[in-house]
């Protein structure tokens, strides 16, 4: 055995049950009924993959031609972290009571932020735990906020609409959540926002911001958005991102 | 308690006086409902008569002909007076096939001449007789379904409702099929997203959709084949079910009766609520499309559900029972018995908190309590799921648990990548494996099981139930129209004039003629 330092080194690897040991489990199904060859052949994929040690832990018929398999192996990758170009939206949290204060002292009114579900998509889960009044695990959503005048449009919001709301109302922030990705219609419908409000001379003068199960930062930098979030943020997270945005386009600091 | 199906549930003590003034409320919610149903006719309801009568295919441009009659129709201000009555005047102009019907009605004059009365008593009487004959052979086909569901017998209860969703009809039938060979009992091919807003139905095959394949007579078609061959290949009867909801739910129904479909989600305020579609569009449309799965023994699945993925679970559930049994009375009204009533409800509440399945029990025993006839459909979560999908598959294998020891009769089976993508194949398959450890593990439970008297599920019971009377008191007084106005339901409030689709209700004119209602009606 050898002594490792007990600073974890700048590389990392997956870990199963010791450092370093590389270890990834993975499930898939192949097209074809369970048989000796299957099972070779779901190996066969694992170390294609590059994994080492491949074990096929099951193999199940998971319908008449398809077999459901699940599989062990280990790599030998090792990440280089600082070699990765990350986007990432960091925020230091204030407290409810604490945001809500700074932002009425600092922004000297209420933030103004429109929320929507964009397109044809209907599924208001994912602006609505971000917006409404209840908000998500415990954490409040922004309706709650008394820095903010927010407003929730729902699902099912056309572009050019949303974007003549964001004029008339004059938001600080706009918030779109796409959920349906399928074909990524997300990305198209998304970027849409943007074209209408850049059509309209508004884009510099409002923060956008795009959420949902397949959206990430970099890809919301992509499609013409300040942020984006993905899955599980939480309302604060926003609430002090927005607040943040705000202050530093006034030339303030939200973390003095 | 006993149910129908041979499974016992814990005994849960209602308080009867309650439970009655309940129904009481809603039939006092339902009737004025029914009094202005009585007196309107949509868009929609129309285009069914005429899709009964032959209408089946499509214009240029793939609009289908029952909308360019109906639109036609309602441009010149003729719809009041029934579709099936116009469609009569000019086949005894001479018009016969569908082409030329849709010309003929398209060079209608302004104002048409009233037709004498033997002409009249002539008009009617002819097409009443093709409308018989029409709902004659719609009868005949639900009648094979029934003859092959009694052949083959079905899965025990609750049946798995597992769905496909990938744009594809061709691909739709591979996947159900596939599922169906894993134990599933009932495919749902969850439509396209958005489609509940076209105020038509797509014709034909469909290999393109978003989030889903469009609901399409054709589609309907080669799905109901494909399970029918691979009920065979089981020796079980598969049930095929979609979505008889948004601004074409009379079409859809029946399109799905006709195509022999066994379920059709059905839920009377669903669309106005989560699809904004205008109350008294939707009002009228569900009841229509009701009396069709009245006729065609289709069971209806209600939306419940839904209200706690926007409210809270914990604090809504009282919404949930009070809207069933307003969707039990309009039900009844349309004249669907128990038996056909897959009334919706979920497991929802938050995980992250204490106690949840004493809730989640409480809410479950309670509905199949109060509707012991009814199937009942029962939901897995879906609001709190995020990507862990381990976590997420120990979560639905907990709505499995409370489905069977509550005896519900219809199981929607969780995947545990809700949230994430459709339904993988590996997904349905694990929810599939882990559903009959379920049922196979907690067989006799629900008859082993005592509810400790005045403990933390019976008093959840009870408070629920006393909650939901409080509601109904409060939409009985308003009305349901104003009730919904005040976010009553799912915290989404909607108006009378607002929504999309009013523009496509008309009042009745005297004389108002539709064959198929009154055949519906005297079911």
């Amino acid at each position: 055995m050898t002594a490792r330092p007990l600073e974890p080194g700048p590389l990392v690897r997956p870990y199963g049950d010791r450092q370093d040991d590389g270890v990834v489990q993975l499930s898939f199904v192949l097209p074809i009924p369970p048989s000796e060859r299957a099972r070779e052949a779901a190996a066969e994929v694992a170390r294609k993959l590059g994994l080492t040690q491949v074990l096929v832990a099951s193999m199940e018929a998971a319908a008449e031609r398809y077999s459901f398999f699940v599989v062990y192996g280990r790599t030998d990758v090792a990440i280089d972290l600082a070699s990765l170009q990350v986007a990432e939206v960091v925020t230091r949290k204030k407290g409810f009571d604490e945001l809500n204060e700074f932002s009425l002292r600092e922004v000297g009114r209420r933030v103004v932020v429109l929320g929507a579900c964009t397109g044809s998509d209907a599924h208001a889960v994912g602006i609505d735990a971000i917006m409404n009044m209840k908000g998500f695990a415990g954490d409040y959503g922004l309706e709650r906020y008394p820095c903010f005048e927010a407003i929730n449009l729902g699902a099912q919001v056309e572009n050019v609409e949303l974007a003549r709301l964001a004029v008339e109302r004059s938001a600080d922030a706009v918030l779109v959540s796409q959920v349906v990705t399928q074909r990524d219609v997300h990305r198209d419908n998304a970027r849409r926002l943007v074209d209408e409000l850049e059509r309209l001379g508004r884009r510099q003068q409002v923060l956008l911001l795009l959420g949902g199960p397949r959206i990430d930062h970099k890809l919301a930098l992509e499609l013409g958005y300040d942020a984006g979030f993905g899955p599980g943020t939480r309302p604060s997270t926003v609430a002090n991102y927005i607040v943040g945005e705000v202050l530093r386009r006034m030339g303030k600091e939200l973390h003095g | 308690m006993l149910l129908a199906d041979g499974r016992h549930v814990p005994d849960l003590h209602l308080e009867p006086g309650e439970v009655d003034r309940c129904r009481e409320l809603a039939a006092q919610v339902t009737a004025p409902v029914l009094g202005f149903v009585a007196q309107h006719t949509t868009v929609a309801i129309e285009r069914t008569v005429l899709r009964l009568l032959g209408l089946h295919g499509a214009g240029p441009r793939g609009i289908p002909q029952v909308n360019l009659v109906a639109d036609e129709l309602h441009r010149r201000r003729l719809l009041g007076k029934g579709a099936a009555w116009w469609l009569g005047y000019v086949m005894r102009q001479g018009a016969r096939d569908p082409g030329a019907i849709v010309e003929a009605i398209a060079s209608l004059p302004e104002q048409p001449a009233p037709l004498p009365p033997a002409e009249e008593a002539a008009l009617r009487e002819a097409v009443t007789r093709e409308t018989r004959a029409a709902v004659a052979e719609l009868r005949s086909r639900v009648a094979q379904r029934n003859a092959l569901k009694a052949e083959l017998g079905t899965g025990p209860r609750p049946h798995k409702y597992l769905i496909v969703a990938t744009g594809n009809i061709w691909d739709d039938v591979e996947q159900a099929r596939a599922a169906a060979q894993g134990g599933a009992d009932i495919i749902a091919v969850i439509r396209s997203t958005a489609q509940s807003l076209l105020d038509y139905v797509p014709h034909g095959a469909t290999t393109e959709g978003f989030g889903g394949t469009y609901a399409t007579q054709e589609n309907f078609r080669i799905m109901r084949e494909a399970l029918d061959d691979e009920s065979r290949r089981l020796e079980r009867y598969l049930h095929l079910t979609n979505y008889s909801s948004g601004l074409c739910m009379p079409e859809i129904a029946f399109a799905a009766a006709w195509e022999r479909l066994d379920m059709l989600l059905n839920d009377a305020m669903y669309g106005i609520l989560f699809r904004d579609i205008n109350m008294k569009r939707t009002l009228c449309d569900q009841h229509f499309s009701r009396r069709i799965c009245a006729l065609a023994d289709i069971t209806i699945n209600t939306g419940e559900d839904n209200y706690i993925t926007t409210a809270d679970a914990d604090e809504a559930a009282h919404t949930v029972i009070a809207s069933q049994f307003i969707n039990e009375s309009f039900a009844h009204r349309a004249g669907l018995p128990d038996r056909l009533l897959g009334l919706g409800h979920s497991f929802e509440i938050d995980p992250a908190r204490e106690d949840t399945i004493a809730r989640e029990l409480a809410q479950a025993l309670l509905v199949r309590t109060l509707f012991p006839e009814a199937p009942l459909k029962y939901m897995p979560p879906t609001k709190h799921k995020q990507g862990d999908i381990f976590f997420s598959h120990g979560y639905d294998l907990m709505a499995d648990v409370v489905g069977w020891v509550t005896g519900q009769g219809i199981q929607l089976l969780g995947m545990m990548t809700e949230a994430m993508h459709n339904p993988s194949l590996a997904d349905r398959y694990q929810a599939l494996k882990g559903a009959d450890y379920v049922y196979r593990a907690w067989r006799s439970m629900g008859d082993e099981l005592q509810l400790k008297p005045g403990g933390m599920v019976e008093s959840r019971a009870a408070a629920t139930l006393h909650a939901a009377r409080l509601l109904l008191e409060e939409v009985a007084a308003d009305g349901l129209f104003a009730a919904i106005g005040k976010a009553r339901f799912g915290d989404v409030a909607r108006t009378e004039a607002g929504g999309k689709g009013l523009d496509g209700v008309v009042a009745r004119a005297p004389g108002y003629f539709n064959p198929l209602l009154d055949e519906l009606e005297a079911t």
